[in-house]
């Protein structure tokens, strides 16, 4: 189950209005994503800790999700250094690592951590019902909103419908292996899976249109006027600023 | 509402699928203001399928369905007068959709053109009626078994219906949960048909019980609830006297 465990909590950045605190991440992960020079992503990453520590999240659960993107980072530093060529940095017996590609890795790593980082300061301290309403406030259709909304809804009862079959199997003594009746019966799990995602759309289309559904989905989240955050507006508009003057100009 | 009034007529209505055989067969059903109808159905008895007719979420094969005195033909007729039905189906999980209770309990009444506020307070009103105060900003999937078949009661008690269709309320509800969707149900004045494998909860809450069988409802004398002793045992269980 999705937990939302940052979602609740008195801070800054909690109480912050939902609409800039989008603005601020997309806005702040664009940049970050086209920025290459150093100083400027050091100082993005470091504006990321502090949106961090502004939000008071536990640093330990923080920690744990920056571990998932550093699996995959080691990876990028594994492999980079070894699939460019020209200035080779040092070489390893016949092989050898290339200064392009330790840059390029280094590079990502800073972009990647923080965009997460900010990421999680601002936009799971909302719900997920919070930010499909800001969204939409913000202009995206509402089908898609509801997209999201309506993934976020089921994924549990799908989860569910799936453990349901895995312990069906796992009575019947199925063990996984690599076999070719491993991959037949996890086909079948996928298959079902679609087959009764499908029916359950259905009837959830069905109880929609019982309670009068046309079509057109509203929201009932009340956003607040957007004068007492000023102090918030002054800080993105100086964190977006700051990071584009450091990489263009 | 003093006058009795014919809120559903179903004549000689049949349904099948194409190539498959009669699910519901020449069925004739009348709901007027004030009946409470119980429904003993197995599965496989065309006990959902008979309220999706009602709803018209399917289309009668055979026959005709009158709603509130008005033929219903098209998906246009009947999408004027759904929300005067209120369908409870068997799996809450298939009828809350919305992120947060409030915003489900809403969706009905926003739909029939209320104003946000019209709605919220409508919804508000109708949780607290349900003793499901506090309930407003709760996650709708990480509701109970029976806190989802009480707020999915509420979604549709929103908008004031005039007729409630029950598909096996108690199903997957624990003892406690059951008493309470009873005490609820038969305090509220309005006509149901109520589906349900269990008598107890049947009587408490319809006034005449039926049986539906391949596709038709019968209401012999013979099938009509009685209270008589048992000088067997497993007197509880569903059993035949010959």
């Amino acid at each position: 189950m999705i937990q939302e465990p940052f979602a609740k909590g008195r801070s800054f950045l909690h109480r912050a209005d939902p609409r800039l605190k989008v603005v601020l991440a997309g806005g702040f992960s664009l940049i970050v994503a086209l920025t290459y020079d150093f100083t400027a992503l050091t100082i993005a990453l470091f504006y990321a800790i502090l949106m961090v520590v502004i939000a008071r999240l536990n640093f330990g659960a923080v920690a744990r999700r920056l571990l998932a993107l550093a699996g995959f980072l080691g990876l990028l530093w594994l492999v980079l250094p070894l699939t460019f060529s020209g200035e080779t940095l040092f070489s390893m017996g016949p092989i050898p690592f290339y200064r392009q590609g330790l840059i390029l890795a280094a590079q990502i790593s800073l972009k990647s951590a923080a965009i997460l980082l900010a990421l999680i300061a601002l936009i799971t301290t909302m719900t997920v019902a919070t930010l499909g309403a800001t969204l939409n406030r913000l202009g995206v259709p509402l089908k898609l909103v509801a997209l999201l909304l309506m993934t976020y809804r089921y994924i549990f009862v799908i989860t569910h419908e799936f453990e349901r079959l895995a312990n069906a199997a796992k009575i019947r003594a199925f063990k996984p292996g690599t076999n070719l009746h491993t991959y037949k019966t996890l086909a079948y799990f996928v298959g079902m899976l679609f087959v009764q995602a499908v029916t359950r759309a259905r009837r959830v289309h069905n109880a929609m249109r019982c309670r009068g559904f046309k079509g057109r989905f509203y929201t009932l989240y009340e956003f607040l006027p957007l004068g007492q955050n000023k102090l918030f507006i002054g800080a993105i508009a100086l964190i977006l600023s700051s990071l584009i003057w450091l990489e263009w100009i | 509402m003093s006058d009795t009034q014919t809120l559903i007529d179903l004549k000689q209505v049949s349904f099948f699928y194409p190539e498959g055989p009669k699910v519901i067969k020449d069925l004739d059903l009348q709901v007027k203001t004030g009946d409470k109808i119980g429904l003993v159905a197995p599965n496989g008895s065309g006990k959902t399928t008979l309220f999706h007719l009602i709803m018209g979420l399917l289309k009668p094969s055979a026959g005709r369905i009158k709603l509130f005195g008005k033929s219903m033909r098209t998906e246009k007729d009947f999408a004027g007068l759904r929300h005067k039905i209120g369908l409870l189906f068997q799996d809450s999980d298939d009828q809350l959709f919305s992120p947060t209770v409030i915003e489900d309990v809403a969706f009905g009444p926003l739909n029939m053109g209320q104003s946000k506020s019209e709605a919220l307070e409508r919804s508000r009103k109708t949780l607290a009626q349900l003793g499901l105060e506090g309930f407003e900003n709760r996650i709708t999937f990480k509701l109970s078994g029976g806190e989802k078949r009480l707020v999915a009661l509420a979604t549709i008690l929103v908008m004031e219906p005039k007729v409630l269709l029950l598909d096996e309320p108690t199903a997957g509800l624990d003892q406690k949960t059951k008493t309470r969707l009873q005490s609820l149900l038969s305090k509220l004045d309005l006509a149901s048909i109520v589906i349900s494998h269990e008598f107890d909860f049947l009587t408490s809450v319809t006034d005449r019980i039926h049986n539906m069988e391949h596709g038709r409802i019968r209401t012999d004398e013979a099938l009509h609830i009685h209270v008589h002793r048992h000088a067997h045992k497993i007197g509880r269980q569903p059993h035949r006297h010959v």
